[in-house]
């Protein structure tokens, strides 16, 4: 089973970046998947790497992570403008990020179009089924 | 982050009393095995004539900072261009000793190497402010859209760091420098093989524009 903890923009908005990083590590080290609303800074990207490197432990292998963003480069000038208001209003809350633990979530491969979700049970079992399909 | 931000403005100003001419830091970034370490012995043969790195097929044979100073490039039309080069550990969300095991290493040296590549990764991400300039070094045969991939080159940008991405194993038939220049539309990007010194040339000048 795969449980999925929706984390809310709100939820994280009032955090320093410490606390935020330490906020998602904690959900993830107890085995569920974030799902959160907007995505963090760069910066924050890079704190939650050193951070997870630095928890890397027998039991605790790392995380899988991917944010998905909208492409403005490819927004018409008033929407990024509209987002751009939005932004400083209320915090970053466009996109979402995924992140998962090492141990369940085998690789999230994201392109522009679709994001898919490879748990390592799935590839287990795909494994299975392969060296059924041998001996038959 | 005040230095960060003087950086920044000096950077912006071309004035920067941090960095003298022939203390430029290139760095070579990217996920493990990637070819950071074979680049970075193609370049140093070339113009030293040794190597700077071991390299490997298992993944994190770098797992510390390692730097060659005085490093002197030239161009066609004579021109010099001097740097120290800065070889990184491969950065990774995720580091698991069993993956070395299965490639044949013994537990104790797995859960060894383990420990060192998560130090290796953390090194490298504190050393990203040090760097005048960074080749991101992607492995050409792979998918180029990984969240690694993404937040190296993302921090590069917000920290105002000139970046090319070399596009290395382009003598690979599974490569695809198209789906990297794709993914990263607004990079230089430059296909390379690093083992067999194809396109170098061309990544050479690339460096002279980077370093402008």
């Amino acid at each position: 089973m795969v449980t999925f903890q929706f984390v809310p923009f709100h939820d994280i908005e009032g955090l320093t970046s410490a606390k935020r990083v330490n906020k998602l590590l904690n959900i993830v080290k107890d085995d569920r998947i974030v799902i959160m609303e907007g995505r963090l800074k760069k910066s924050e990207e890079t704190d939650l790497i050193e951070i997870t490197m630095d928890e890397i432990d027998a039991k605790f292998k790392g995380i899988e992570l991917s944010v998905i963003y909208p492409d403005r480069s490819k927004q018409a000038p008033i929407t990024k403008i509209k987002g751009a208001f939005a932004t400083l209003l209320l915090g970053d809350r466009q996109g979402m990020t995924i992140i998962g633990p090492a141990s369940i979530v085998k690789k999230i491969e994201q392109n522009p179009n679709r994001i898919e979700l490879v748990t390592q049970d799935s590839v287990k079992s795909s494994r299975y089924r392969g060296k059924n399909k041998k001996k038959r | 982050m005040v230095s960060r931000f003087l950086r920044k403005i000096f950077k912006k100003l071309k004035l920067n009393p941090f960095s003298k001419r022939n203390d430029f830091k290139l760095g070579l970034y990217g996920p493990p095995n990637g070819g950071k370490s074979t680049l970075a012995n193609k370049i140093c043969e070339d113009w030293l004539g040794e190597e700077m790195s071991a390299v490997s097929h298992i993944a994190h044979e770098t797992r510390e900072i390692k730097i060659k100073e005085q490093v002197t490039i030239k161009n066609k039309r004579g021109k010099e261009l001097t740097f120290s080069l800065v070889d990184t550990p491969g950065i990774a969300t995720k580091i698991d000793y069993e993956d070395f095991i299965r490639r044949g290493l013994k537990k104790n040296d797995a859960k060894r190497r383990a420990k060192e590549a998560t130090k290796g990764v953390i090194e490298s991400i504190k050393w990203l402010d040090n760097m005048d300039a960074v080749v991101v070094v992607l492995d050409a045969t792979l998918d180029p859209y990984s969240q690694v991939n993404i937040t190296i080159i993302g921090n590069l940008q917000a920290r105002d760091i000139p970046v090319i991405i070399a596009a290395n194993k382009v003598d690979l038939k599974k490569s695809s420098l198209e789906t990297i220049k794709a993914a990263f539309p607004q990079y230089e990007v430059v296909g390379i093989s690093a083992k067999y010194g194809k396109n170098v040339e061309d990544f050479y000048e690339k460096l002279f524009k980077l370093a402008k």
